[in-house]
C-alpha cells in the first residue's frame, strides 16, 4: 500500500479514534513492514474492541511477522476463544505448531483451517506436509522430526546453537568474526563452561544455572539450559537491548525444549 | 578510585555477599570485601576459571573478551568484570539483588579501578 494511503488512514482515524479504520491501517502498515507502529495501532484498536477476533488475529499476524511465536500463538488462541470458527487463527496455530514440531496439533489445527476455507491454496500442501513428517517418525539422531527449532523460531540463521554436554551439536548454527561456520568448535568451548558454570553454582551456593550472560565487543551472548542435558546459546549485535536478547534467550529456550521432547 | 572503596561501593547494595578482586592467572584473591560466611578462595578460583572457560568461547568466535559475565543460579548469581591488568573484579549476590544496579556499579568500579 502506497504511503499516501497510510497517511489517509492515519489521518482518518486521529478525526475518528473510535472507527474501524485502524484494521486496514494496522495491516498497511505490517505489510510494509512497520511492525512496531503496526503492533501499536492494532493493540489500541484492541483495547477499543476487546471482543473483536479480528483485531486480535492481526495482533498476531504482526506478532508472528516480528518473531514471536509465543505471543503470536497468545493471540490467535485469544482469537478463537471469541470466534472458534476463525479460519485465519486456525491456519496461524497450524503453523506455529508445526514450527515448534507438535505436528498432532498442528494437523488438527490445519485441518480445521482448510474445512473452512477449502480454497485456500497454502493448506492442503501445509498438511500434507506435516502428515507427512507426522507419519514418518526418524530415529532421533537420524533425521529431524521437526524444523531445526533455532531456525524457525527467531527468523533469523547462525545466531544460536543448541549443544549437548558431550559438546555436540543439535541444531543451530553461529558464525565466527570472519564469517567461517564455528559452530563445531563452539559447542566444544561450551562444554568446558557448562562444566565450570556447574561446578560454580554448586560450590557457591547459587542454586542449579540457568543463565550466562555475556556483554561486550560488537556481538552479546545468552546461554540457557533448556534441558538438564542441553544448553543453548544465543547471539546478537550488541545494539540489541540486553533485556530483548534475555528474552529471545529465554523463549528459543522454550522452543528448544519442546523440539528435544519431540525427538525423545 | 582504590579497590576497598571501589568493593565497598558494590557491598553496600542490597543483597550483594561480597565482593573481590582476582587475579584472572592464579585465581588468587587480591583484595576483597565479604559476608562472613562466603569463602573467598573459593570464589576467586571458580570466578577465574569460569571466565577463563568463557573466554574460550568468544576467542573461537573471534570477539573480544566480554567486559562483563553473569552466572545465574536459581539462588544467586556471579558477576564479573575482565580488567586489562590481569585482575578480575567480582561480585556474589543472592538471587534478589538489583541486578541493574549491581551490572552498573560493578561495570563502574572495574571502570575506575583496572
Amino acid at each position: 500500500m502506497i504511503p499516501e494511503t497510510i497517511q489517509a488512514l492515519t489521518a482518518q482515524l486521529a478525526r475518528d479514534p473510535g472507527s474501524l479504520v485502524f484494521l486496514p491501517l494496522a495491516e498497511a502498515l505490517r505489510r510494509r513492514g512497520q511492525l512496531d507502529a503496526a503492533l501499536t495501532v492494532a493493540n489500541s484498536g484492541a483495547a477499543r474492541y476487546p471482543e473483536m477476533a479480528g483485531a486480535y488475529d492481526l495482533i498476531a499476524r504482526i506478532r508472528s511477522d516480528r518473531g514471536e511465536g509465543d505471543l503470536a500463538f497468545d493471540a490467535w488462541t485469544t482469537v478463537l476463544r471469541l470466534d472458534p470458527d476463525h479460519p485465519g487463527a486456525h491456519k496461524g496455530l497450524g503453523f506455529l505448531c508445526y514450527r515448534a514440531g507438535d505436528h498432532a496439533r498442528s494437523i488438527r489445527y490445519l485441518q480445521r483451517a482448510a474445512e473452512l476455507t477449502p480454497d485456500d491454496p497454502a493448506l492442503a500442501p501445509a498438511l500434507a506436509r506435516v502428515r507427512e513428517l507426522a507419519g514418518a517418525r526418524p530415529v532421533p539422531g537420524y533425521a529431524e522430526s521437526a524444523p531445526d527449532p533455532l531456525r524457525t523460531s527467531e527468523g533469523e540463521s547462525d545466531l544460536a546453537l543448541l549443544v549437548d554436554l558431550q559438546g555436540r551439536l543439535l541444531a543451530g548454527g553461529i558464525r565466527g568474526a570472519d564469517g567461517q561456520p564455528a559452530g563445531e568448535a563452539v559447542a566444544a568451548a561450551l562444554t568446558g563452561v557448562t562444566r565450570e558454570a556447574e561446578r560454580a553454582s554448586r560450590l557457591l551456593g547459587l542454586g542449579p544455572w540457568r543463565r550466562i550472560s555475556l556483554e561486550g565487543g560488537p556481538a552479546h551472548f545468552e546461554l540457557r539450559t533448556p534441558t538438564n542435558d542441553s544448553v543453548l546459546l544465543l547471539t546478537r549485535p550488541r545494539q540489541v537491548p540486553a533485556g530483548r536478547l534475555a528474552l529471545l534467550a529465554d523463549r528459543a529456550a522454550a522452543a528448544a525444549r519442546r523440539w528435544l521432547e519431540e525427538l525423545r | 578510585m582504590s579497590l576497598d572503596l571501589a568493593l565497598g561501593d558494590i557491598t553496600r547494595i542490597p543483597g550483594v555477599h561480597g565482593a573481590l578482586v582476582v587475579s584472572r592467572e592464579d585465581g588468587l584473591v587480591v583484595a576483597d570485601a565479604l559476608m562472613e560466611g562466603v569463602d573467598g578462595a573459593a570464589v576467586a578460583a571458580l570466578a577465574a576459571s569460569l571466565a577463563g572457560r568463557m573466554r574460550g568461547v568468544t576467542a573461537v568466535l573471534g570477539q573480544p573478551e566480554p567486559v562483563l559475565l553473569m552466572l545465574g543460579g536459581t539462588e544467586g548469581i556471579l558477576l564479573l568484570a575482565p580488567g586489562q591488568s590481569g585482575l578480575l573484579l567480582v561480585a556474589v549476590a543472592g538471587a534478589e539483588v538489583n541486578l541493574a544496579e549491581l551490572r552498573l556499579s560493578v561495570l563502574a568500579a572495574a571502570g575506575t579501578t583496572f
